[in-house]
């Protein structure tokens, strides 16, 4: 479990200000696009930084279920496989704010988000779970529900391709808890 | 006439999607409470600080001023007072409401934004939380 803190710590200290390979990918290949925006990229930059804080959130919630015992195999190999996932959001959304000129907001400590999330409440993998599955149906709203804010149609594709990756975490963990999928269409963003 | 398809096409979409105008239904706690855990739950908690400030106790507070949270310039440089009316205005259109806000989320459906404040007025801290 402390390699896992380890490497989240190491990942997140060793962003450099140049695009990852990952922000490339999820901005096209097209650094030059992140490079040259013009006009006022503040709106974006600051919706990216809500991402970020988004993306923070995130992997430390799995890091306290994966660290509380709770989660089983192969339960925590999913668990640790989605951590991943945000992981490359984050050092993608990092390297974006800032070859926007921004500042991405800083991780906070995992003792912050245990209480704000309420971890000392957690007493079986089912209840580990379902706050991860809320989590992620959250993020994924909020993602679908910021896209037409973006001034740059990019960054609004780049919020769509969070969002689809929250979809897939969230109907897996739904699948997991034995609940049934969305009777309806279009369930998601309304 | 492209303009009649087009707009009868918008008005279908806006019924599917669940836009109710909100002279035909009552606000709904229950519901506004469904939303706020499918919608706002990314980033906000009833007690707790998170991406987004808590709710608890929303009503009747001056915008900006939870204690612990750190707020945008805009939002603690404002003097509004979350009441019924201006927490539906800042669902609706945050930046309209507050330019220079951080939120950048919008609640499109009328009654879906009355519902969401009818829940969050539930949020009150001396009773306790629905």
């Amino acid at each position: 479990m402390n390699n896992i803190i380890i490497a989240n710590r190491r990942s997140f200290l060793g962003t450099s200000g140049a695009l990852s390979a990952v922000a490339v990918a999820m901005l096209g290949g097209r650094e030059a696009m992140a490079q040259g925006m013009g006009g006022d990229t503040s709106k974006d930059t600051s919706i990216l930084n809500v991402a970020l804080g988004l993306e923070h959130e995130a992997i430390n919630a799995y890091q306290l279920g994966a660290m509380s015992g709770l989660l089983q195999k192969p339960v925590l190999d999913v668990a640790v496989l989605f951590q991943s996932h945000h992981k490359g959001h984050r050092d993608a959304l990092i390297a974006t704010i800032n070859k926007l000129g921004g500042k991405p907001v800083a991780e906070k400590s995992l003792d912050d988000y245990a209480k704000a999330l309420r971890a000392d409440t957690l007493k079986n993998q089912g209840d580990v779970l379902d706050l991860a599955a809320r989590l992620e149906l959250g993020a994924t709203n909020a993602y679908i529900g910021v896209i037409p804010a973006f001034g740059n149609r990019d960054l609004a594709k780049v919020a769509a391709r969070l969002a689809a990756d929250e979809t897939m975490h969230f109907s897996i963990l739904t699948n997991a808890l034995g609940r049934p999928l969305p009777s309806g269409a279009l369930s998601f963003g309304a | 006439m492209r303009w009649s398809v087009t707009h009868g096409l918008a008005v279908s979409l806006a019924l599917t999607l669940g836009s109710v105008p909100t002279w035909a239904q009552a606000q709904s706690e229950e519901r506004g409470k469904a939303l706020y855990e499918s919608r706002c739950i990314g980033c906000h908690s009833v007690e707790s600080h998170r991406v987004g400030p808590m709710h608890l106790g929303v009503l009747g507070r001056t915008a900006g001023k939870a204690p612990g949270y750190t707020y945008s310039a805009a939002l603690r440089a404002s003097q509004l007072v979350w009441s019924k009316e201006t927490l539906a205005q800042w669902l609706q259109d945050p930046e309209k409401l507050i330019p220079g806000q951080q939120m950048d989320y919008q609640v499109d459906a009328a009654k879906d934004r009355l519902d969401l404040v009818a829940y969050l007025a539930t949020l009150v801290a001396s009773k306790s939380v629905r």
